[in-house]
């Protein structure tokens, strides 16, 4: 077991590094630091002006230079211009020669300067991802016992009415992405012309203080596209519970039905329903975005949006770094967790 | 004029509508009387769900041939008309000229054009790209899974570890890097096309010469004719004045019957390379199944080639989980499609499609609702009406 986590780790690190080299040489390409340069300078640079301003702040040099700068394997670019400015990959603005380190990267813990946000970009990242989390987790508290409810109601009694009307409902939400459900949402609880006015249909004032009636809308649109997918699966591996030879015999033997479905059926049924949970937060990441975006609400998804509308390339290759673990990190905890649960799979 | 009231207006979008019912009514009339003759196709309609699904499918496929055939739309969805702007439904047409349809049906959005006549267009870009894009992306998927799941090793821990890279990307980030018109600039999507492009022309000529290679006297003119045309093909969809990159030479314009906007072909690409590793996995799965069956040992002991094992013994009795699965991914295509059009990615603003509809009518969503409810609803039932079909196939194909 050991030996397997610390496999998965190094295939983790090694996914990683040539992730972020990809995002690295896709943001490095000339029309983005044109476009950076533009952004930051000013917009109507003559292609000479740009070019000067890029050899000045090393963006010029070879990618895997500056893929190592990045790093912190190779030592800070730093220029003094022509007017004094003193400019540099490792200098902060108002910072003296001396006062730089000559390494500044991942390594030595250092994630960059956000050229959109004139910020240090961890600052943004942990800010912003306290607010997507906090919205994840309310996600999950309404989703998933949502969603397994609705799946083990659904494949008790396989093709029952209620077993239909169940499995229509996880189909329908299945197909509605996030940005149309939002939409109908908004129409129906929100809007000030008609409908219901019950909810608001901004979640801007929910980063200080959510309340049920901004912060309900924006986690009900992530929940639902999620819920259908959970739902079927717990529903496919209850009816496959459902139809085994054990529970024929407790049904034999007079068990109440209650019974089985709680103490016989469910711990079987729920293993394959936790894969497939842990393995839905990718997605939910991408809900994240489209929400974050619909409702207004600044978190992490924002921060995706704008850095790479403004090709902040710091701040973007923190934002797939973290994405990226998240998505590694999640498929790890299924395969152990799966393990965990089901004693009849040995990962050696 | 008067405005139209609500009843007027259902029965009024219904009439315009009428060549598509008149297609559908036909299409399952004959479907259902020649049903025991059309194998899995035919058994579609012995299921409720499936044909409801089949249905809806349809539906929007025909509003979309008939769209782009100008049978339905009442105005120019990229005209604006003055005096229209964020009009309820069932509007009269301000300064409504001879031969103008009168009313703007399901009212005008916030540049003043008509809400009905764009989702009818909207239908005919997700009704081109989404199925197009999904068959590209199982060509790469099934070119690349069977080998990797037949052989095993380390072509297969290699591609494997490929793959996982790229599902490991968050898409939106990916369209993000990746639809942008500064990419688009570098040529890049194009690299990207030449090399995608590729795998339906390789998997043709495999599957045939794999076939045919006993009986070169009728194989060599077959190869010779089917890959020349996919050849055309490809170079015509790639090249664009004469040049597959800016330097280097395709097809001459004169031979080139089309050209894809680049906007257009970075959205195709990256949709085909999103979806292409998650059907790779599926491809693999079903081949590491299926190779220990005994038709397969079968085939290796009367001395099959690999190739021929791969596409003639393993793929068509994986059919069944990947019809299914192709179902659900087309769905899956327009959802990231509408994705794109919401983050204002890669199509141009003023195109029809859904999402960007969308995306534009969310902006006032709080005091007008019709510009964006109706591609709204649209895109929700097209993706639904793709899930019932692939449950109902699935339901179906499991019976035999």
């Amino acid at each position: 077991m050991g030996l397997f986590i610390l496999r998965r780790f190094g295939v983790m690190l090694l996914t990683a590094l040539c992730l972020t080299f990809v995002v690295f040489f896709l943001t490095n390409l000339y029309p983005n630091l044109e476009k950076l340069a533009k952004t930051q300078g000013n917009q109507r640079m003559s292609d000479e002006q740009v070019q000067t301003w890029l050899d000045n702040r090393g963006y010029s040099d070879p990618l895997l230079t500056k893929y190592g700068r990045w790093l912190g394997v190779m030592p800070g670019f730093t220029k003094t211009l022509n007017d004094g400015q003193f400019v540099g990959t490792c200098v902060r603005p108002g910072q003296t020669p001396e006062e730089t380190p000559r390494f500044c990267g991942i390594v030595q813990g250092d994630w960059g300067y956000s050229t959109r946000f004139k910020a240090d970009v961890d600052e943004i990242i942990w800010k912003r991802l306290g607010n997507t989390l906090y919205l994840m987790m309310w996600v999950m508290i309404l989703m998933v016992p949502s969603a397994l409810l609705v799946g083990v109601l659904a494949g008790m009694r396989e093709g029952s009415r209620t077993d239909r009307s169940l499995s229509t409902f996880s189909i329908l939400s299945t197909a509605t992405p996030e940005y149309v459900s939002g939409v109908i949402f908004i129409a129906v609880f929100t809007s000030s012309t008609v409908g219901l006015k019950w909810f608001k249909g901004t979640a801007t004032q929910a980063m200080e203080q959510p309340t049920f009636e901004n912060f309900f809308l924006p986690v009900l649109t992530i929940a639902l596209y999620g819920m259908g997918y959970i739902a079927r699966m717990t529903r496919a591996s209850m009816t496959e519970v459902m139809t085994a030879q054990y529970i024929r015999t407790a049904r034999l033997k007079g068990v109440s039905f209650p019974n089985i479905v709680i103490k016989h059926a469910l711990r079987n049924a729920l293993i394959a329903p936790f894969t497939v949970i842990m393995l839905q937060f990718p997605w939910l990441l991408n809900g994240v975005v489209i929400v974050e975006s619909l409702f207004n609400y600044k978190g992490f998804g924002w921060v995706l949006v704008e850095a790479a509308g403004n090709n902040d390339i710091q701040l973007l290759l923190a934002v797939s770094v973290v994405s990226v673990f998240v998505v590694l990190i999640t498929q790890l905890i299924s395969d152990i967790g799966y393990v965990y649960l089901n004693p009849r799979i040995r990962i050696s | 004029m008067e405005p139209l009231g609500t009843f007027e207006i259902i029965i009024r979008v219904l009439y315009q509508l009428s060549s598509v019912w008149i297609a559908l009514l036909l299409l399952f009339a004959l479907s259902i009387a020649f049903k025991r003759r059309l194998g899995l196709y035919g058994k579609l309609f012995d299921s409720p769900i499936g044909m409801i699904g089949f249905g809806l499918v349809m539906f929007w496929v025909f509003v979309g041939i008939f769209g782009a055939m100008d049978l339905i739309i009442t105005h120019d969805p990229l005209s604006q008309v003055s005096g229209m702007k964020n009009k309820v439904p069932g509007t009269p047409l301000a300064g409504a000229g001879e031969g103008d349809y009168a009313w703007y049906l399901l009212g005008g959005d916030n540049l003043a054009r008509d809400v009905f006549s764009r989702v009818v267009k909207g239908a005919w870009i997700v009704v081109q790209i989404a199925p197009l894009a999904t068959l590209f992306a199982f060509m790469v998927g099934i070119t690349l899974g069977l080998p990797a799941g037949y052989y095993g090793g380390r072509l297969d821990t290699f591609l494997s570890f490929l793959a996982n890279l790229i599902l490991a990307f968050p898409v939106i980030l990916l369209f993000y890097l990746l639809v942008t018109p500064e990419i688009v600039a570098t040529g890049l999507p194009t690299m990207m096309a030449i090399v995608l492009f590729m795998f339906p022309i390789i998997f043709l000529g495999v599957l045939l010469n794999s076939r045919y290679r006993t009986q070169p006297a009728f194989r060599t003119p077959l190869l010779i004719g089917v890959l020349g045309f996919a050849l055309w093909l490809y170079l015509a969809l790639i090249s664009e004045n004469g040049y597959l990159v800016r330097s280097i030479p395709g097809l001459p314009s004169v031979l080139d019957p089309f050209d894809i906007p680049g906007g257009i072909l970075v959205v195709f690409v990256s949709v085909v390379f999103v979806n292409s590793p998650t059907v790779f996995r599926i491809v693999r799965g079903l081949a590491m199944d299926i190779k220990t069956r005994d038709y397969v040992a079968a085939a290796q002991t009367r001395g099959e080639g690999p190739w021929y094992i791969m596409l003639w013994e393993i793929l068509p009795n994986a059919r069944g989980p990947l019809i299914v699965d192709f179902c659900l991914r087309i769905g899956y295509t327009t959802i990231l499609l509408g994705t794109l059009g919401f983050f204002g990615l890669g199509l141009p603003p003023e195109s029809p499609d859904w999402g960007s509809t969308i995306n534009e009518g969310r902006k006032l969503l709080s005091i007008y609702l019709h510009p964006a409810l109706p591609p709204a609803l649209a895109l929700l039932s097209l993706v639904l009406g793709l899930n019932l079909l692939a449950d109902g196939l699935r339901e179906e194909s499991l019976k035999d």
